[in-house]
């Protein structure tokens, strides 16, 4: 029977694989994905937590956590359609106008 | 045991979506991960957050995922430079970001070795979703409504966003 800990600890790999991937890719798409994996891996604290503590909140922040996520991937992925539209890349070191 | 599994194959798929170059097939494997996640909800008795995880996140946002890899039609990193080199091995800011990774994973570490010595889950499970329900109606009532306008300025947005500039009845 795995305890909370054991949760809380493949919860925290899955967040800093997220990491690195936003880190270390060079591709808008996989960076977003990789945002998506550290996402779900704070969705699974909050449900380890709901169960350790006897609550409902847990999965009820999850479906709220779904919601804006999806909301981040439709507005996200539209900027990297009209980002790719403009630069024909997807990488984002091409879109430096704003860098000062 | 089944806790090992899903989460192996939970943190396996994961580091070959980071791995991969082609985005098509990051995305099949994420939603292998997001399978597996949903078997450790189904573990931590959370029907509804395992069902909601399949259809709505493997479901809907990855197949939107898939859908704009497929109509970029750019699989993979494209410049020189990212055709030479595996994205693990590149130099400067790309391994210093893998240090940041690594040195986050320490912090965690540490942070859940303070923590108190081995919970079990002893509570009884609260499994129904009438009760899910009646939560969210009630007690979060207010931040359900506005989670609705948020998909609302999402759907706006992304539209507008995605919208080419030389479309019929377009001003930009």
């Amino acid at each position: 029977m795995p305890s909370l800990n054991d949760y809380l600890i493949l919860s925290a790999v899955l967040f800093t694989i997220g990491t690195a991937g936003v880190f270390v890719r060079r591709n808008l798409i996989t960076i977003l994905l990789s945002v998506e994996i550290m996402l779900n891996a704070v969705n699974l604290t909050f449900v380890a937590f709901g169960r350790a503590f006897g609550t409902v909140d847990g999965q009820i922040i999850v479906f709220f956590v779904m919601t804006v996520a999806a909301a981040e991937a439709a507005v996200g992925l539209a900027i990297v359609i009209a980002l790719f539209r403009h630069r024909e890349s997807l990488n984002p070191d091409a879109f430096t106008a704003l860098k000062w | 045991m089944l806790f090992y599994l899903f989460g192996a194959v939970a943190v396996i798929a994961s580091l070959l979506v980071i791995a991969q170059r082609n985005p098509v097939y990051s995305v099949l494997l994420l939603i292998t991960s997001f399978g597996a996640l949903s078997g450790l909800y189904v573990l931590l008795d959370a029907p509804f957050a395992a069902s909601i995880q399949i259809i709505v996140y493997a479901g809907a946002i990855m197949v939107l995922f898939l859908f704009v890899v497929m109509l970029l039609n750019a699989p993979h990193e494209d410049t020189d430079f990212d055709e030479r080199t595996h994205p693990m091995l590149r130099p400067g800011p790309m391994r210093f970001g893998a240090l940041l990774a690594v040195a986050l994973i320490a912090e965690l570490a540490w942070a859940l070795a303070r923590s108190s010595p081995l919970t079990t889950f002893t509570n009884t499970p609260v499994t129904s979703i009438q009760a899910l329900g009646r939560t969210l109606f009630t007690d979060y009532a207010f931040q359900f409504e506005v989670t609705s306008v948020l998909i609302l300025v999402a759907m706006v947005g992304a539209v507008v966003m995605a919208r080419r500039e030389d479309a019929p009845g377009g001003k930009r």
